[in-house]
């Protein structure tokens, strides 16, 4: 598992997939190769399934478009520990099934080399010997999260309805 | 204690007696936003829409603007694919292209009422704040979902008091103010929370409203209100919307806010957010040898009537410099047709100025005045990330319509209060 460390502050989403893309490319095979390319032009090559992200403040501001967690989700990163997140990516990324972790101190305490492990179970994030706490989201968001992402929990509630 | 605007909807909607900031409830809005991105979303539920059609024909309003008219062949077959998917669901709340801008459209045609929920799959949907509805963004999969259901989950967010007194001094306008709030409080300064402007806010049309909720979403906030006023109730009586079908919601006075921010407005000066960050503000006089080679008037930030008269009339018998492009983007058909027969597109195009069809334009990078790397473009759209334009070597300021207009002529970043 690799680290992605991004030591800065409002990441927007066109640095995480550029606007000039949204129209043209919405598969996750489309969007894989534009993934973070104005931030770093190695990630989408070089990521692979289990990979961490960590950055700053107010990850993911700016546009609605939702292929960045598309992205993310596909290529398997595993969580994104941000400082703070921005609203609509947050509720983007329940909808598409990405963890998020919000951890004002992670960034700071990770060093180069620091195992990182999550237990979503526990809300707790261990960086090299630092244990940090997560608050639990929400029943109602689990049950989106649990279903496998947004879609699928409103598939199960219309063929609910229909019985 | 009393509740604030966004706790009364939010109770009100998610029928619940009492509401506290955190707390999930389920909504049913009253019209869904979608655009060019309709194409991307019915695709995620074909097999849905297919057994179980749409929730209802009224909810969707959607809109052709971000990619208009289309660049591509890819682009041209999204917007057919809307089309027939409008036709086949009997959908009563579409616009083709050349309309004009979402928000503008949703705003002008009224479907943005006081006291209305709207949500839609556009980041600056908080627009609509303007007029004092509860609006604000959401991703494409829950526009997939809200489509097939007609219901969602919001969280009560917390309240920020914006309190705006004083008088705006000549050259300032609605744009300086915003940047100047975003620049002081920072781009996440607002996350999560509801903003409700107080104070001598008689001094700002409709226009000027939408310009400060459009902004809201650069700051971090979910809704951008401003409450119903006299210039409201003018406003949506100038174009057909009736008192009885619309509920003006205030914020009671013992309601609990989160905070609170005072602005003097008479301290506020032209102000520009420098690259890349919409809260890099500086004052203009900082900027002032800055060249730049394109400047873009319009987007749903500021292509307003009122935004195309002041740059007219400082446009007015000048020439744009020789090394600038200014591009012009009207935010919809009915601003573009008042400004041509008010005489304002011709002052525009005699000093050099460039009018682009209304749509979302260059705004987004995706057609229609991209940028080279290196170049440096003064705007008044409502981002400046790097690459926004389509090209990440170069750069973004964004300033108000009279600093773009006056920049316009210098070929460099200049100070409106000069000329006016």
């Amino acid at each position: 598992m690799k680290v992605w460390k991004y030591d800065q502050d409002n990441i927007n989403t066109d640095m995480l997939f550029p606007g000039k893309y949204t129209y043209s490319c919405s598969t996750p095979e489309e969007i894989k190769p534009h993934l973070l390319e104005d931030l770093d032009p190695n990630f989408s090559e070089n990521v692979e399934k289990g990979d961490v992200i960590f950055a700053g403040k107010n990850f993911g501001c700016g546009s609605s478009r939702e292929q960045p967690v598309v992205g993310l989700r596909y290529v398997g990163i595993k969580a994104v520990v941000a400082k703070s997140y921005a609203r609509i990516f947050y509720r983007a990324a329940i909808n598409q099934g990405l963890i998020l972790i919000e951890c004002p101190d992670a960034l700071s305490s990770y060093k180069e080399g620091d195992k990182v492990e999550i237990n979503l179970e526990k809300g707790e994030l261990k960086i090299g010997d630092n244990i940090f706490l997560f608050p639990k989201l929400p029943k109602k968001i689990l049950e989106i999260r649990e279903a496998g992402g947004l879609l699928n929990y409103t598939r199960n509630k219309l063929k609910e309805n229909e019985q | 204690m009393g509740y604030t605007f966004a706790e009364k909807i939010l109770k009100k909607y998610g029928k619940r007696k009492e509401v506290e900031p955190g707390e999930i409830v389920t909504v049913r809005p009253d019209h869904l936003l979608t655009h060019d991105n309709t194409a991307a979303i019915i695709q995620k539920i074909e097999t849905e829409l297919k057994k179980y059609g749409i929730v209802d024909k009224n909810l969707s309003v959607i809109v052709l603007d971000h990619v208009v008219p289309a660049a591509s062949e890819k682009t041209a077959t999204n917007h057919q694919k809307i089309r027939n998917f409008v036709k086949k669901h009997d959908i009563k709340n579409f616009y083709d292209v050349g309309y004009g801008i979402c928000h503008q459209i949703v705003v002008e045609k009224g479907h943005a009422k006081p006291g209305k929920i709207i949500l839609g799959s556009d980041s600056h949907t908080c627009s609509y704040g303007a007029v004092g509805a509860f609006s604000t963004g959401i991703d494409r999969t829950e526009a997939a979902s809200i489509m097939l259901t007609g219901e969602t989950w919001l969280k009560v967010p917390k309240t920020i008091k914006m309190i705006l007194s004083n008088k705006l001094r000549k050259g300032v306008s609605a744009k300086d103010v915003v940047l100047h709030i975003i620049g002081d409080i920072s781009a996440s300064g607002a996350n999560y929370c509801s903003t409700e402007y107080y104070g001598n806010l008689s001094q700002f049309s409709i226009d000027d409203r939408f310009t400060i909720s459009n902004m809201g979403v650069e700051m971090g906030a979910k809704n951008s209100v401003f409450f119903v006023d006299d210039v409201t109730k003018k406003y949506l009586a100038s174009i057909g919307v009736k008192k009885d079908f619309y509920n003006s919601v205030y914020s009671d006075e013992d309601a609990n806010f989160n905070k609170k921010y005072e602005y003097d407005l008479s301290d506020i000066v032209p102000v520009v957010a420098c690259p890349h960050s919409v809260d890099n503000v500086k004052p203009v006089d900082e900027l002032k040898d800055i060249d730049i080679q394109q400047c873009l008037i319009g987007t749903c930030t500021n292509g307003r009537f009122s935004d195309l008269k002041i740059a007219a009339e400082i446009l007015k018998n000048k020439k744009v410099h020789k090394n600038v492009r200014l591009l012009v983007l009207p935010a919809s058909k009915t601003i573009f047709e008042k400004a041509l027969s008010e005489g304002i597109i011709n002052t525009l195009t005699k000093s050099g100025a460039i009018i682009l069809p209304t749509g979302c334009g260059p705004c987004l990078g995706a057609h229609q005045g991209c940028l080279a790397p290196n170049e440096r473009c003064l705007s008044t759209a409502n981002r400046n990330f790097k690459g926004r334009m389509g090209c990440k070597s170069a750069e973004i300021y964004l300033a108000s319509p009279e600093t773009v207009a006056i920049s316009a002529i210098n070929g460099k970043i200049s100070d409106p209060r000069e000329v006016l």
